[in-house]
């Protein structure tokens, strides 16, 4: 059993090795067998345990391994210790099954890519320490995680290094991640200060005894980390650009794992979180006003992978206003269903651009639903899915987390209900430009259209049906469901659960209500959107051709990144002109190079000892010979 | 029996002599001579201490120093053999090329 959980990470690791030191010698054959057998076998090993859990009482549903003792030093010792409770394990479900069905995509993907091993090796690299993130027992193992997907995300995004726009993508994404990272650091040593381990176990144990304002500061500077990784304001830019990298990566790390691993790390801390009033305040809002400001953007973007992007900030929004307003499940749970659909719509659009030779601009598709049959059909279960239509995935999570803003707040619903409404707009404007209308793509481009390979369409059509079936985890009680993750989660969140401020339940009616109004105002979007985009047959303007002002507010993102650069990267640079004019120029050169000229000056004149004549030397000797004896001798 | 201070006056006086003639003279061979003869000024401080003391470890050091006299002699004047062929001389001025 405990070999088990440790083989989990240990496959992917196993694979990354073979794969990076054979990468040069390694058939495509082989690479594809290792790479997507380690993450097969991870994800059987995920199932077994999943299948345990479950059969276990509510009470003692965890398994926690400890492989060795890592670091012990006076009071503080950390393990590489594993936990497996019922938020790990469907983590790992999630990583290990869509990480498999995206490097079952990647090898129709990258097929003729020249990095194909080098490609696959970062991929397993990263399902390992995404693992590593989702299973550690303590915050150490989990920090250890969390940088090492960093790290594959930022290897990933700057795979194409040659090109270089796509490497000062990864650069931004990397340098963005610090400045999260450093709050999280922050936050695991201030929990070591006060709570005197970094055990999750003892930490969460020992929640209630710490005083509000450090667990303020704590939980807070947990959050700026979490803020970083999963692409929230005022962190979240490196997200749009980040689809730089290969479109199966950008489905893989930018959609469905890595960025939600500030939502996990929120999840498992819940107690801290439920304990610390003003946090909550912080997530809520931070969220609800990503979810507006990202949908926004998304409403004019004309990359395809640019709009899928603003839609994950979007959405990632909307899970941490659930976990804001307590609704840990509920977070979770649209985490889950969202891997799923927005994974899809990563591949279908990967699928796409693949079909039309890396065209990624939607002003330049349409009409594809007759070329691409099977990506046109997944991907508009996906954007149903995402839009939140009955039955699908994004109907009962999405749901959820608006039912729990309603219980809470008249005002923050209305905004949610407002940022899933632009949404679907914005899914179905991407869906109707790209494969409905006329063929606008060029002559040469339609010659060579062709739907993709097996190994890319299985994914699709996998996911898809995850799309379509994942919401059943869910079914609220109002709609004669018992959900199921509920109960399965319950084991993680009771103790914030008992802690919390009980909201006022909603009756069955509201929540038929909220429904109701939700799908109607939804299809009234989808509709609006049908009939731009289809019936008008309206194309988004060309670069150059003058729009509103507000329009141009939006395509220009806000001009936030102009403004992180006015206000953050032009002063900081000038600052580091000027250090490298005065400290390092003057300071730091010109003292090395002293030490250098002395060390010159001085030999200069010490070489004329150097007389060659071997009667002087061995003068010099004696000489030198009697002197110390005489020494000696007086000492 | 002789008194030891005459040993050491005499070994005293060789080792001078050895000294001087290191310091003194340029050639080559007779610089090798006193370096030798400096050594043996040692080795008769050590057999007569030895002697001396009743103790015979002295002695086994005066073996240890003549093998190791022995071996610096075959060194010593392999190079004095390749220097003659290359300079015509034994004078040890002429090599003063290695210098600053």
């Amino acid at each position: 059993m405990d070999m088990l959980v440790s083989l989990v990470p240990l496959l992917p690791l196993l694979g990354f090795l073979i794969i990076g030191l054979n990468s040069r010698r390694l058939s495509h054959g082989v690479t594809v067998a290792v790479a997507c057998g380690s993450v097969l076998a991870a994800f059987v090993i995920a199932v077994v345990l999943f299948c345990q859990l479950s059969s276990l009482p509510a009470d003692a549903r965890f398994i926690s391994v400890t492989v060795f003792n890592w670091i012990s030093a006076g009071s503080f010792s950390a393990s590489l210790g594993f936990l497996v409770d019922p938020l790990s394990a469907l983590m790992l479900l999630i990583i290990t099954g869509v990480g498999f069905l995206i490097h079952l995509y990647s090898v129709g993907y990258m097929h003729d890519d020249e990095g194909f091993n080098r490609f696959f090796s970062y991929l397993n690299l990263f399902v390992f320490f995404m693992l590593l993130l989702v299973m550690g027992s303590n915050y150490l193992v989990m920090f250890v995680g969390w940088e090492g997907v960093g790290l594959c995300s930022y290897l990933l995004i700057g795979f194409w290094f040659k090109n270089r726009d796509y490497t000062n993508a990864a650069n931004k994404a990397f340098i963005m991640n610090r400045i999260g990272d450093l709050g999280l650091l922050l936050g695991v040593i201030l929990i070591f200060v006060h709570f005197g381990s970094i055990q999750y176990n003892e930490v969460l144990a020992k929640a209630t005894t710490i005083d509000k304002g450090t667990l303020t500061l704590i939980t807070m500077l947990l959050f700026v980390g979490a803020m970083g990784k999963s692409a929230q304001i005022p962190l979240y830019t490196w997200l749009p650009d980040a689809m730089a990298g290969p479109t199966p990566v950008s489905a893989l790390i930018h959609a469905a794992t890595m960025v939600t691993a500030g939502i996990y790390m929120i999840a498992r801390n819940n107690v801290l979180y439920t304990l610390s009033e003003p946090t909550q305040h912080v997530i809520m809002i931070v969220g609800l006003a990503t979810a507006l400001f990202a949908a926004t953007i998304a409403l004019v973007q004309n990359d395809i992978k640019k709009v899928l992007a603003y839609s994950t900030v979007s959405q990632l929004g909307l899970m941490f206003l659930a976990l804001g307003l307590g609704a840990y499940t509920s977070g979770i749970f649209h985490m889950a269903t969202h891997a799923f659909f927005k994974a899809l719509l990563f591949l279908g659009a990967g699928s796409v651009i693949h079909a039309l030779q890396g065209e990624q601009d939607i002003r330049n598709m349409g009409g594809l639903r007759k070329h691409l049959p099977i990506t046109s059909v997944t991907f508009f279960i996906a954007v149903l899915a995402i839009s939140g239509i009955f039955p699908f995935a994004g109907f009962f999570s999405k749901d959820e987390i608006l039912a729990a803003a309603y219980a809470q707040d008249k005002v923050v619903w209305a905004i949610a209900l407002f940022a899933s409404l632009l949404t679907s707009f914005y899914m179905f404007r991407l869906f109707f430009l790209t494969f409905s209308g006329k063929v606008r793509a060029s002559e040469h481009t339609m010659h060579h259209i062709h739907e993709s390979p097996k190994s890319m369409t299985l994914p699709l059509v996998v996911l898809a049906v995850l799309s379509v079936a994942g919401g059943f985890m869910g079914v609220p009680e109002a709609l004669h469901g018992s959900h199921w993750l509920n109960g399965f989660l319950a084991p993680v969140f009771a103790p914030s659960a008992s802690l919390a401020h009980h909201a006022e339940h909603l009756s069955h009616s509201t929540e038929y209500m909220l429904m109701g109004v939700v799908t109607v105002l939804t299809l009234v979007m989808i509709a609006i959107a049908y009939v731009q985009y289809v019936s008008k047959n309206q194309v988004p303007a060309a670069e150059g051709v003058s729009t509103s002002p507000f329009h141009r507010l939006l395509y220009n993102k806000y001009y936030v990144d102009e403004l992180y650069d006015a206000i953050i990267v032009k002063p900081l640079f000038w600052l580091s002109v000027q250090f490298d004019a005065i400290i390092e120029r003057l300071g730091i050169d010109n003292l090395v190079n002293t030490f250098g000229s002395s060390v010159v000056w001085g030999s200069r004149a010490a070489r004329r000892l150097q007389t060659g004549s071997i009667g002087f030397y061995i003068f010099v000797m004696v000489i030198s010979i009697m002197v110390l004896l005489a020494t000696a001798f007086v000492l | 029996m002789v008194p030891i201070e005459y040993y050491l006056w005499l070994s005293a006086v060789l080792f001078t002599i050895g000294v001087l003639g290191v310091l003194y003279r340029r050639n080559a061979i007779i610089i090798f001579m006193c370096i030798e003869l400096m050594l043996n000024a040692v080795n008769l401080v050590m057999v007569a201490f030895s002697n001396y003391l009743n103790d015979s470890s002295g002695q086994v050091f005066v073996f240890f120093i003549m093998a190791v006299a022995a071996a610096e002699v075959a060194v010593g004047l392999a190079i004095l053999v390749v220097m003659y062929r290359n300079t015509k001389t034994t004078d040890i001025d002429i090599l003063n090329q290695l210098k600053w």
